[in-house]
């Protein structure tokens, strides 16, 4: 959601206003277009505006994203800021020195950016397209489940798990997502399932 | 938490124990400082270390790592001794009348019905007597001698202070003095929260070091009141969410359970999850388990599951053993016995115990498959980083693929926060080249699955194929399909059963919340206390009023609040048998003579009569447990156990190792080491600069902590030669890591009966991967045990050495 009252919007207004009103002011009337041209708007003034939460520990306090591009808008967009969200009633626009810093989150360059394998005994990743990688795992599911999974115990009451894969979730997913890995994992009948609750 | 973050401002007493807030939690923490700026409140905080939360309390005491059983304890006798109970909250919202059977007793630190060989205890002892008409039998005036109030009586007894001082290493003085500070929220108008985290829960004993807080709380009369209760800070943005949506071994969302091989069919599932009443005229909310069980199958299977197949009850798995957790499953994998492991955002190479069984669990796995959106250490396990980790890579067989995930500026979706707020955030971001989100690559690997039984057949589909899936693009479904999911939905018209020509919602439309959750198959919803969340009011948890009336703290249109947007848990209780608050200047609710007012939403029904009803709806009793029946593995009442490794003998009985029900796997008990050959106690911690490993790949958080260390005492450097600075060798019977040693006066040796008892402090911010420095965590020593009851393993206190060692120039 973006921010109704846009403080782009403000910004833009406040920063041409006060360039036109102090050049006006100083007799140079007739230069105000070109200087205008001169005035380099705010970098923020470009930004589009994005509501958040922090996602490390669970005070989960209210964030503001900056991008450069407006997703909604159909377009690529790069975080450029990120700072506290002064509405919110936790934190109200604080953040600590692990918030303060999102953006290097974001952009830090051990970021995963492309589907990778390592084979067996080899000494480094090689790229592998998402098809493939994609591929490959579905094969490996399928057989091992049904190489694995255990139907019945020895008093012949039916019991479907399998245990020989196992599922570690991620604490800071969505519920949304937390809800397609649970239907996901579950229907395949995998037990061995947790997330960082567990620790 | 039972209450919020912001409901922190409302309170007299923070007890800190168990965490470090100030240094963990920071903007949460800040309530902490708004109490004692606007209230006069005080600040106890009890920690192995002077901790930056300790620096600003108004009392400090020093603990012993994995004593604190014996200091609640030691504080719950000293209430009772002292008088020093909300008598009318206890007797009316507590089990303390209850009569326990008479076989029931305790001695050399074990509860009756012990059984070595099994590890186990046979709980039949350990409950009510049950009268004749069903219900359990209670003395309300607390005379009769086996009532639960007389039995804890004598349970305490024994933590006296000079107990707790020869166990806690607790300076007697500073105790009695905490205890003094503590005992005065036992007024009706006084309250204290508890603020706790990982220090509590990271024991073999860690759910009964939270219940022993709990008991306390319960005796003060502070729990369901503002400013009160039982405060877990949680450590992930998620965690609350992940375990409410039950992505646990043994659990389906909102806190039901994975069948176990004892329910082979539907009816003995069921039959055991009746939840009659035990005192007359109880909610026993737990009744409507059917409702929430069958919307659940009707979420996963729709119209494959119905009442003629036991709602697909064969479809789910049926658990052999009470979980696979991860350390089970860790076992299972070094033992070769596990062939695919997914980690999902989740790097265990670093978060779980012996890494170097975990190395070894993982180099036995055919296929590793890592979705993150960073390059983590478990994905990279099979890299030699030399001393940091020194693997023979090419010997290692596991494939491993690294698949690139979003993170949380790049999706839509809620989290839910310590206080149950579910909030909604939105997109800001394009994933970095092909990162995709998580929905996207689980509907992928799903329907590729799905597509081989369908062409080729196979072991079991039924569950797989019939797995409802009805997005709009299959391929990738959105947050606001799967949010509509969690909250459920009509299947057909939903009516009034009191009214039946009454539609309550129509079908097709959004549920209201789970009232209107059904058991004949009716309705579909998959987490029944999310309900409400997304209803045909819209999303809920997108709500961004901040306003707060009457300033309570309790924000209650801001997002939603799970269940039925309650802010505080058993708010009942806020008030007495009246209805009247025990303290008006901090009403939450109120009986006007007809129904429930205030400034929250009711846990009783809203016309329920103040003295009917019990406040603590999810018991069986209405009443809250000072003793918890057979509900927990370990005893009925909390009873001090050392750690696995600990520098002293259990003080009730010397024989008795660690927590006697624990389960530990052979090859590790083989590793416990004994304070002979580790003579020093040791903890981990998290630094503020850091955010577990994370944060060492951002450039800001690399600079401000770059480098591991470890957090010696003047004393025990003096003892053993280390300078300030200098490099340490700190090694366990599992394992060694080479650090720089911070000499501090944050930490100071304990005085343990006749026994000095040395402790050092890990932090666990490092790795080998990342911007910052490569370096070590406390999980290359400690032992690979976890808590009887839910398997959190024991990083909170374990055995060391350390000496000097050489290494490059201080710089």
């Amino acid at each position: 959601m973006n921010i109704d009252l846009s403080r782009r919007g403000f910004l833009k207004l406040a920063g041409a206003g006060v360039a036109a009103t102090s050049l006006g002011a100083m007799g140079f009337g007739g230069a105000e277009a070109a200087e205008q041209a001169h005035v380099r708007a705010f970098k923020l003034a470009s930004t589009t505006e994005t509501r958040n939460t922090c996602p490390y520990c669970s005070v989960a306090c209210g964030v503001i994203i900056y991008s450069d591009g407006d997703l909604k808008a159909g377009e690529e967009a790069r975080v450029v800021h990120i700072e506290g969200d002064a509405d919110h009633p936790t934190n109200r626009g604080t953040l600590c020195p692990k918030g303060a810093a999102l953006k290097d989150f974001v952009n830090a360059e051990t970021r995963l950016t492309t589907p990778r394998i390592r084979r067996p005994g080899a000494a480094s990743f090689e790229e592998i397209s998402w098809e493939e990688a994609l591929d490959k795992i579905a094969r490996a599911l399928k057989d091992d489940r049904d190489a694995n999974m255990v139907l019945a115990n020895d008093d012949g009451v039916p019991v479907n798990r399998w245990t020989t894969t196992g599922y570690l979730a991620a604490s800071a997913t969505t519920n949304e997502t937390a809800w397609l890995t649970y239907k996901t994992v579950r229907a395949m009948g995998i037990v061995g399932f947790d997330n960082q609750a567990r620790v | 938490m039972t209450n919020s973050w912001t409901d922190i401002k409302n309170t007299d007493l923070v007890v800190v124990m168990g965490g470090n807030a100030a240094e963990a939690h920071p903007c949460g923490f800040k309530w902490v400082t708004e109490a004692k700026a606007n209230r006069g409140a005080r600040l106890i905080v009890v920690d192995p270390r002077f901790t930056r939360t300790a620096s600003v309390a108004d009392y400090y005491a020093p603990i012993r790592p994995g004593s604190d059983i014996a200091f609640l304890m030691g504080l719950i006798n000293w209430m009772i001794q002292n008088d020093k109970v909300q008598w009318d909250y206890v007797k009316a919202f507590t089990n303390a009348a209850f009569i326990v059977k008479d076989e029931f007793g305790w001695s050399d630190g074990l509860f009756t019905g012990y059984d070595p060989e099994k590890r186990d205890y046979d709980k039949s002892s350990w409950d009510y007597v049950i009268g004749e008409d069903g219900f359990a039998q209670v003395d309300m005036t607390l005379e009769h001698p086996r009532c639960v109030w007389n039995l804890l009586r004598e349970h305490v007894s024994r933590y006296t202070p000079e107990l707790v001082e020869q166990v806690c290493g607790t300076p007697s003085d500073r105790f009695l003095k905490i205890a003094e500070m503590i005992g005065e929220c036992s007024a009706p108008d006084k309250t204290m929260t508890s603020m706790y985290a990982l220090g509590w829960t990271q024991h073999a004993k860690g759910s009964q070091n939270i219940r022993g807080m709990a008991m306390l709380q319960l005796i003060l009369g502070n729990i369901g009141v503002r400013g009160g209760g039982m405060n877990a800070l949680r450590g992930h943005s998620n965690i609350q969410g992940l375990t409410d949506i039950g992505l646990m071994s043994n659990l389906i969302p909102g806190y039901l359970n994975i069948p176990t091989e004892k329910e082979p069919d539907w009816q003995t599932y069921m039959s055991s999850r009746s939840f009659t009443p035990l005192r007359p005229g109880q909610t026993s909310y737990w009744q409507n388990y059917p409702k929430f069980m069958v919307s659940f199958m009707k979420a996963m299977w729709g119209d494959a599951a119905k009442a003629e197949n036991d709602w697909a009850y064969h479809y789910l798995p049926k658990l052999d053993v009470p979980t696979y957790d991860i350390l089970r499953m860790f076992e299972l994998m070094d033992a070769g016995q596990v062939n695919i492991y997914f980690c999902q955002g989740f790097n265990p190479l670093l978060s779980f115990p012996n890494r170097a069984k975990l190395t070894s669990a993982l180099s036995k796995l055919k296929l590793l498959v890592v979705m993150d959106p960073l390059a983590t250490e478990t994905a990279h396990f099979w890299e030699n980083h030399g001393e940091h980790n020194d693997v023979d890579t090419a010997s290692i067989q596991t494939e491993v693929l690294e698949l690139p995930s979003s993170c949380f500026a790049e999706d839509d979706g809620a989290l839910v926060n310590s206080g149950r707020w579910l909030q909604w955030h939105w997109s800001a971001a394009t994933p970095p080249g092909q990162a995709r989100h998580d929905t996207w690559i689980m509907a992928q690997i799903f329907l590729r699955v799905k597509k081989l039984y369908q062409d080729e057949g196979g072991v079991f589909p039924d569950p797989i194929l019939n797995l409802t899936w009805d997005y709009a693009d299959p391929d990738e479904p959105t947050p606001e399909e799967l949010a509509k999911e969690l909250n459920g939905r009509a299947l057909e018209d939903v009516r009034d059963p009191a009214d039946p020509a009454k539609v309550l919602t129509a079908k097709g439309k959004q549920l209201l919340n789970f009232s209107q959750y059904r058991d004949d198959g009716t309705t579909m919803g998959a987490c029944w206390i999310y309900s409400g969340c997304w209803n045909e009011d819209g999303n809920n948890m997108a709500r961004r009023d901040n306003a707060d009336p009457d300033e309570t703290g309790a924000y209650p249109n801001w997002t939603f609040s799970w269940p039925l947007n309650r802010r505080i848990l058993y708010n009942r209780a806020s008030a007495d048998l009246q209805g009247q608050p025990w303290d008006p200047s901090r009403k939450l609710l109120e009986w006007d003579g007809e129904k429930w007012t205030g400034y929250d939403v009711p846990d009783i029904a809203p016309t329920a009569k103040p003295g009917d009803v019990g406040p603590f709806i999810m018991n069986q009793e209405g009443v809250s447990r000072l003793f918890s029946r057979g509900m927990m593995r370990d005893g009925p009442f909390p009873t001090h156990m050392e750690p696995f490794e600990s520098p002293l003998a259990n003080v009730f009985n010397p024989q008795m190792r660690g927590n006697p029900v624990a389960r530990v796997f052979v090859g590790d008990a083989e590793q416990f080491a004994t304070s002979e050959e580790f003579p020093i106690a040791a903890t981990s911690y998290r630094l503020t600069e850091h955010f577990h490993y994370w944060t060492k790949h951002n450039r800001i958080n690399a600079a401000l902590q770059p480098e591991f260390f470890v957090e010696i005492s003047e004393e025990l450097a003096a003892e053993k030669g280390i300078r300030r600075g200098g490099w340490v060798r700190v090694w366990s019977k599992r394992g060694e890591v080479k650090a720089k040693a911070l000499v501090t006066g944050r930490l100071k040796p304990m005085q343990c009966g006749d026994k000095l008892v040395h402790v050092i402090g890990i932090p666990l911010h490092w790795g080998f991967m990342g911007a910052a420095r490569k370096g070590f965590g406390p999980n290359s020593l400690t032992p690979f045990v976890g808590d009887a009851n839910v398997e959190t393993p024991e990083f909170k206190a374990f055995l060391v050495n350390i000496e000097p060692a050489t290494g490059e120039a201080v710089s």
